[in-house]
């Protein structure tokens, strides 16, 4: 299916909101809560692209396996790292 | 090569378009798959005489024959001609290119320009490696620690670390390539469960390619910036840490064993279910195995680096899914085991290579269990025990299996039959070699001798002059099939459609088969391996073979007709 | 409908689209096919970037407070100008697809060369940045110089930078020159509302490639923002 630009326009707006967001959240001071929310928003857009201008919300559930399965791999690959930092005396 | 072409014969791929050109810019995945055969054999013969050397100087305890950094250069390119070049590629690029394409009923790969690419990417890797052998070579081991190969070490490991990467790539792109074909082109009923287990293997092992290799690629990336602006994320010096290195390293290369081992895995369950004239015992559990076996190979890199400095709690970690990942392995050995009982085995080549394959592998198997526990590894890592170990693994195992897929398929690909006499011999000659050379490395590992040293105490000579001696039986062994092989060229081509009256859809086209493979699009409608238990060597023209398959091959229609039409039969294979 | 006799030769069925490969029984299954190759590209391409952020995890929790020092160097405007001027491309990207879906050449190549000039402005304010560092010596290696706090690990910081944003900028140099590439075949009329995969495609990956960028800035860019002094 061609998904209409109205669509695109309207993740374009979203995107747009949500980079100024992560840019006015940087001047506050979290802490260390600064890079958990600035990677969330991050995974928020990333996740807009992969579904609307990747068009993954429209596609087979191959598709969605296949897009899954690199993060998923991504999340071992970080977790199983980390258990040996984190764990270190 | 002679080819005796008799008339009214149609252009086999082999026949098709003559000369350099026609070979060397081929799309056809059958040829691309010979290409491969002669690249990974040359590589073979260079890690071999590596090995050769090695095993010379390991004759005596003193080290007379080379000085150590020689001797360290041996070990590394033995390793690395070995591993990137011969096994990773040995199985798919040759045995899973040919067949495929074949096995699922299809034309072709996905991606055949690709697939080209993939060969020319795998020379050029090579090229960089064999560069470095005029330079001087590379000191570091095939697994090239931080921070001596991105500090200390007076070789350059640089042009290899480019070839390894490019490697790197040519691995990827195949198995991005079966990934697709194997979901997207499946001929009409080829249902999931309805896959040879060769083909669930290559698929595996595809996935492994895939979500691995780009990890090592950027360890080696960062090696490389590191040699380069004499800086890096894994030097001391500045708080780096080498230990990231081996994360990213074995991230990998653990996983890579399993890219090694799964393809021959598939390969011996088509030997055993066909020389035992007998369905795969257990075909769900073997297909779910060969998934389990590829997702855990991932959870487990650690068990490779319990002494390095990690963690002791990541190291409990890794040590208990280690022990995680026998299950599936064992699962399999189980099964084949299963299929051959109340068989009725015919004892040619190839099963004698896939009874080598299960008595090794579980041997090389078992041991690992010693390697996964945390405890014991402390004693045993960096000795013999872990070299016999994982020879054991891959070359009792994996080579093996190799070649029972040679020889099995050797008919199909070329068309004509070696010799057997010579080629049972061989088999023998490589299994008593094989064990000779390997066997008392367990020994002296246990005792303590370490592992890439080049002197060694004297009470260990004895052991070492065996395993020496072993290794020339060993070689002999290698060398035999090359004579064979290549003398059966000179023979036309008159080894028959299905000379092992073997299930699967490869078998029910001409060998050689013709560049499309198939005339018409096959249909399938049963499960594989339907082998019948009465079915005798010399009986029915191959019908037990090309049962519940519409193609080329006789079918009986009637009995096709009367099969009510499975409900997803009607589109092709595509999810 | 699977045709079972359509055969080896195209030539059997002369209606077949001249763009059907030999190995495919249709469009369909062709256009399937391209676009999961493309998904089990971008797969790997996800771990090659995992393990540089792999790298910036483990450093990052270990030195967090040399990291958000070294981060003051990075310039938050450039690097800011950049991310917008990437999502751009990527719409125009995602709209250049849509033109190709319909058929539309010269709409086609139109949002194509957008998107190609967005992405080489980027390139440009990535060399000013680069030259920037370089002139203050924040190249890792022999010439690193840096007075600040725990200069060891604030090149550590740099080493990722450079590692991470040359990596992504070579990704992008290659996508500019595929850009190229499917820009011209586009003119040259390949492509049609029938046939139009790797415009496709081609999307795909620069939307990959916009994505990598979306972590990296505030990632590197980002870490301290509050701690900086102008």
């Amino acid at each position: 299916m061609i998904v209409p630009t109205r669509v695109y326009y309207r993740v374009s707006l979203a995107l747009l909101a949500l980079f100024i967001l992560t840019v006015a959240a940087s001047f506050i001071h979290f802490g260390d809560w600064n890079v958990y929310i600035a990677v969330t928003i991050a995974v928020v857009k990333a996740t807009l692209v992969v579904l609307y201008f990747m068009h993954v919300r429209y596609q087979t559930r191959l598709t969605w396996i296949f897009a899954g399965a690199g993060f998923l791999w991504l999340l071992i690959l970080f977790a199983l790292t980390m258990s040996d930092y984190a764990t270190r005396s | 090569m002679t080819t005796i072409k008799e008339p009214l014969r149609p252009d086999d791929y082999l026949n098709a378009g003559y000369g350099v050109k026609s070979w060397l810019l081929t799309l056809d995945h059958k040829r691309i798959a010979i290409l491969y055969l002669i690249s990974i054999t040359f590589f073979f013969f260079v890690g071999g005489f590596f090995a050769v050397l090695l095993r010379i100087e390991l004759m005596t305890p003193a080290g007379d024959i080379v000085t150590a950094e020689t001797y360290n250069k041996l070990f590394t390119m033995h390793g690395i001609a070995m591993i990137f070049f011969f096994l990773i590629p040995s199985i798919p690029a040759v045995l899973g290119n040919f067949l495929v394409p074949m096995m699922i009923g299809a034309r072709d790969l996905a991606f055949p320009r690709l697939n080209l690419f993939s060969w020319y990417l795998y020379n050029v890797g090579g090229l960089f490696t064999l560069y470095t052998m005029t330079t001087g070579g590379i000191d570091t081991g095939w697994t090239f620690y931080a921070p001596y190969s991105s500090s200390y070490t007076l070789s350059d490991p640089v042009p290899v670390v480019v070839g390894i990467f490019v490697l790197g790539f040519s691995s990827i792109l195949t198995g991005l390539n079966f990934l697709v074909t194997i979901h997207k082109m499946r001929a009409p009923g080829l249902t999931w469960f309805r896959l040879p287990l060769f083909i669930w293997a290559s698929y595996a092992t595809s996935v492994i390619q895939v979500l691995g290799t780009p990890v090592v690629a950027i360890a080696l990336v960062l090696l490389g910036f590191e040699r380069l602006t004499g800086v890096g994320i894994f030097d001391p010096k500045i708080d780096g840490d080498p230990i990231l290195f081996q994360h990213l390293f074995w991230f990998y290369s653990h996983p890579a064993v399993y890219i090694m081992i799964l393809p021959s895995m598939g390969v011996v369950s088509e030997v055993v279910s066909c020389y035992a004239r007998k369905k795969i015992f257990g075909y769900n559990a073997m297909a779910f195995a060969i998934l389990g076996i590829a997702v855990l190979g991932f959870l487990v890199w650690g068990h490779h680096m319990f002494i390095s400095g990690q963690s002791v709690y990541a190291g409990l970690v890794f040590s208990a899914l280690s022990f995680l990942v026998a299950i599936p392995s064992a699962i399999k050995v189980f099964n084949w085991t299963a299929t051959l009982y109340k068989g009725q085995i015919e004892f040619r080549t190839p099963i004698l290579y896939a009874f080598g394959f299960i008595g090794l592998f579980t041997i090389g198997g078992l041991t690992g269990l010693f390697l996964a526990s945390l405890a014991t590894d402390v004693h045993l890592t960096d000795t013999y025990f872990v070299v016999a170990h994982f020879h054991y693994i891959m070359v009792g195992g994996a080579v093996m299996g190799y070649l029972a897929g040679i020889h099995f398929w050797w008919p199909k690909i070329t068309g004509r039959m070696y010799n057997e006499a010579w080629a049972k011999f061989s088999a023998l000659i490589l299994f008593v070699g094989f064990n000779l050379t390997f066997f008392p490395q367990f020994i002296l590992g246990y005792m303590g001798m370490p592992r890439r040293y080049y002197v060694y105490p004297e009470e260990f000579q004895v052991l070492n002059v065996m395993s020496t001696a072993g290794a020339s039986i060993l070689g002999l062994g290698y060398l035999i099939p090359m004579i064979y092989l290549t003398w059966s060229l000179r023979k036309p081509k008159t080894a028959g459609n299905n000379p092992w009256k073997a299930t699967g859809l490869e078998w029910t086209t001409v060998s050689p088969p013709l560049t499309h493979n198939f005339d018409s699009v096959p249909t399938v409608t049963t499960e594989p391996y339907l082998y019948d238990d009465t079915d005798d060597a010399s009986g029915s023209a191959g019908s037990a073979g090309s049962a519940g398959l519409a193609g080329l091959a006789g079918l009986d229609s009637s009995a096709r007709a009367a099969l009510p039409p499975h409900p997803k039969e009607v589109k092709r294979g595509r999810s | 409908m699977v045709d079972l006799n359509s055969g080896h030769n195209p030539d059997h069925n002369p209606d077949h689209n001249p763009e059907l490969a030999h190995q495919f029984e249709d469009m369909d299954q062709q256009k399937e096919a391209a676009a999961l190759g493309m998904w089990t590209f971008l797969i790997t391409e996800v771990l090659f970037f995992g393990g540089l952020f792999t790298a910036y995890i483990v450093f990052r929790t270990q030195f967090s407070e040399a990291f958000a020092k070294a981060s003051h160097h990075l310039d938050i405007v450039l690097g800011g100008i950049n991310t917008f001027i990437l999502l751009g491309s990527s719409l125009t990207m995602a709209l250049a697809v849509h033109a190709a879906q319909e058929g539309r050449k010269e709409k086609t190549i139109r949002f194509l060369g957008v998107t190609g000039i967005l992405g080489a402005a980027f390139l440009v304010i990535k060399g000013f940045e680069y030259a920037h560092k370089f002139e203050h010596n924040l190249f890792p290696g022999a010439s690193f110089g840096y007075d600040g706090f725990e200069p060891d690990h604030a090149q550590l910081f740099f080493i990722l930078y450079f590692a991470l944003t040359g990596v992504h900028a070579a990704h992008m140099i290659v996508g500019l020159l595929l850009l190229v590439v499917i820009a011209w075949m586009t003119a040259r009329g390949r492509f049609s509302a029938t046939y139009h995969s790797p415009v496709e495609n081609f999307g795909l990956y620069w939307h990959f490639v916009d994505i990598v960028w979306i972590f990296l800035y505030p990632l590197l860019y980002l870490i301290d923002v509050t701690g900086r002094t102008q």
